[in-house]
């Protein structure tokens, strides 16, 4: 009991979140480019979103700080963009494409298929911290329909069948 | 794609993607400019006054290809210009996120140097300091691929500091996104540029008046930049007749066919090519044999078209005169055995997740669409449903809201109901409480729901 207590007071005093060295040189970076600091907010979330997978709340106000703006408005920022994750997500995000042209080529049926065999539904991540599933628009792939694509990588055509052997290369 | 690789031949007819081989993956620098890449902006540099490039777009007559069709030179006559107009801006929409259109993609990843000469040539002709390329950030491929072409272009004095030796300095960067369709409204895409939410601005002012920081700013798509550097070498004259006397428009198309076809793609071909051959010769046809039962011109926010609208020229004026938008021409086909329903219930809860909540109509207006939409997908449709859906695509309509989503969103919805009215009758469930059973007709394809004493005592309760 004793040392639980212990534990939680020294968790109070640790500064609440650091920017590693190489976030803060991307995001030094990505200012060269811009003539007003704000615009760096997306490249700046994205910085940490790489190395950390996600944007926690308290990684804002020392965004914010780093590129001079308030951390109300990168909040703003931060929850606008789809593609900002603000809850921690699997080693590998899953994002299916909804939009008509995989409507219309098999999405349902891959959407089906991904959720069976994963065992979550959009929006959610597997137990074992391996997979979150989201819904994306249009990935602009639409001869290739239906597509996928998981981390950087872009799958199309797509067909229930596929699936198991895709998620294997993704540990 | 094409594989052709030869730049060389005057007569090009195919200038965007010439240089294209999938399978090769991009030129690099000097692959490129010996293909003739660069040769547009050297000559510019030496030979032409900003203004003479802007004339040349305006009377090559080159129309917008992100979906709009506003003429490219007469967008550039509205930038201020002489030694006081101060810093401007010359930015690339490539935030290609339009469903069913997949042809910037090609472009920036296949020939990024072609951009990224276009993007001097348009800077140089408004006389911009800074262009910025806004990518889609799913876009991983293209992103790498562009920003190594411009790592390239400007260690070869093509871009920064004094191009290619002359006075003028520019200096280009890639900026890429985090999700969100509305960042491609021209106003969006300049808030979310300067690190906002991607809601539309008001205009007037418009952006080449007052865009991006506040600065005369041209917001042009990746494929009318990249017709730029051919206009520039080629003359206005051949950009002209490279419709092959198909159509009044000019240059050629980047078009393409996605849904049930055999063999979905893009393909550059002179403007005002037809749907049908679109469809029946670089497509293959429908996939099973099917036969086609509707389509969409360009894009979720183009008025759905009949199979008996495949013979017209798709280019931007005769595709409006037919009740649609040509949008970015790439068709996406629905074949006779799909719902026309449960598409548009598909395309309507796209816009209401991307729509950016700035104002009622579409906010609220998009998701009351949807839930009706679904209603009658699922054959729980009440009567008035349709009635509503059709005040909807008046609410929403052009006038109504701040930009252009929610009257975009309304283009296949009212296109649906004008031409398959019938399919949305069959969702409608007649009201038990209002109609009795013995006068209620039940349209074709239902079962008769007033013996299912389950649903009867549910709708009691």
């Amino acid at each position: 009991m004793s040392t639980d207590k212990v534990v939680k007071l020294a968790d109070l005093n640790k500064p609440s979140f650091v920017l590693s060295d190489e976030e803060r040189h991307e995001i030094e970076h990505a200012l060269t480019h811009y003539p007003d600091g704000r615009a760096a907010s997306i490249d700046a979330l994205k910085a940490v979103q790489k190395h950390r997978g996600w944007v926690p709340d308290d990684a804002i106000p020392v965004i914010a700080e780093a590129i001079g703006i308030s951390a109300a408005d990168l909040e703003g920022v931060a929850t606008f963009y789809s593609l900002i994750f603000r809850r921690p997500v699997g080693r590998h995000v899953i994002k299916v494409c909804d939009s008509i042209s995989c409507h219309l080529t098999g999405y349902d049926e891959l959407r089906g298929e991904l959720e069976k065999q994963l065992g979550i539904r959009f929006g959610q991540t597997t137990r074992d911290g391996r997979y979150t599933l989201l819904p994306i628009c249009c990935l602009g792939a639409c001869d290739r329909g239906a597509t996928m694509m998981i981390d950087d990588d872009l799958h199309g055509p797509v067909e229930p069948k596929d699936v198991a052997a895709i998620l294997g290369n993704y540990q | 794609m094409s594989t052709l690789r030869s730049a060389k031949d005057p007569n090009y007819q195919k200038p965007l993607t010439r240089l294209i081989d999938t399978a090769a993956g991009p030129l690099d620098l000097k692959s490129h400019e010996a293909e003739g890449g660069y040769s547009a902006l050297r000559k510019a540099i030496k030979e032409l006054k900003p203004q003479d490039v802007q004339a040349k777009v305006k009377e090559a007559n080159l129309r917008g290809r992100g979906g709009a069709g506003f003429p490219t030179g007469i967008k550039w006559s509205l930038i201020p210009m002489g030694p006081d107009a101060g810093t401007k801006y010359i930015v690339c929409n490539a935030d290609e996120m339009e469903p069913g259109t997949f042809k910037d993609r090609l472009l920036m990843e296949q020939a990024p140097h072609q951009l990224v000469e276009a993007m001097a040539l348009a800077g140089y002709a408004i006389q911009a300091q800074t262009g910025y390329i806004f990518l889609r950030g799913e876009y991983v491929v293209a992103a790498e691929r562009l920003n190594r072409a411009i790592a390239e272009a400007r260690a070869a004095g093509l871009l920064g500091k004094n191009v290619l030796g002359g006075e003028w300095s520019f200096e280009l960067y890639v900026h890429t996104g985090a999700g969100r369709y509305i960042c491609g409204e021209e106003t969006a895409l300049i808030n979310s540029l300067e690190g906002r939410r991607a809601n539309p601005r008001a205009k007037p002012p418009f952006p080449q008046i007052a865009g991006l920081w506040g600065r005369p700013t041209i917001v042009n798509n990746v494929e009318t930049l990249s017709n730029i550097p051919h206009i520039l070498l080629n003359g206005p004259t051949w950009f002209k007749e490279l419709n092959q006397g198909k159509t009044s428009d000019a240059g050629t198309k980047l078009y393409g066919v996605s849904g049930r076809a055999n063999k979905p793609g893009c393909w550059e071909l002179p403007m005002g090519t037809t749907a049908r051959e679109l469809l029946e010769v670089h497509a293959g046809g429908m996939r099973g044999g099917k036969k086609l039962k509707a389509w969409l011109p360009g894009g979720a926010s183009t008025d759905f078209l009949l199979p008996e609208h495949l013979d017209l020229p798709m280019d931007f004026d005769t595709i409006a005169r037919a009740g649609s938008r040509m949008g970015t021409g790439l068709i996406t086909v629905v074949a006779e055995d799909q719902s026309i329903v449960s598409a548009v219930r598909n395309l309507e809860e796209f816009f209401a997740r991307e729509s950016c909540g700035w104002c009622t109509p579409c906010r609220d207006g998009l998701p009351w669409t949807v839930k009706i939409l679904r209603a009658i997908e699922n054959g729980q449709g009440k009567t008035g449903d349709i009635e509503q859906l059709s005040k909807m695509t008046r609410w929403l309509g052009p006038g109504r809201t701040f930009c252009a989503h929610a009257p975009g969103a309304m283009e296949p919805l009212q296109s649906a109901i004008k031409y398959f009215r019938d399919e949305f009758e069959i969702g409608i469930v007649c009201d038990i409480d209002e109609v009795k059973p013995d006068v209620c007709t039940l349209p074709a394809g239902l079962p008769d729901i007033t013996d299912d004493r389950d649903l009867a005592t549910k709708k009691a309760s």
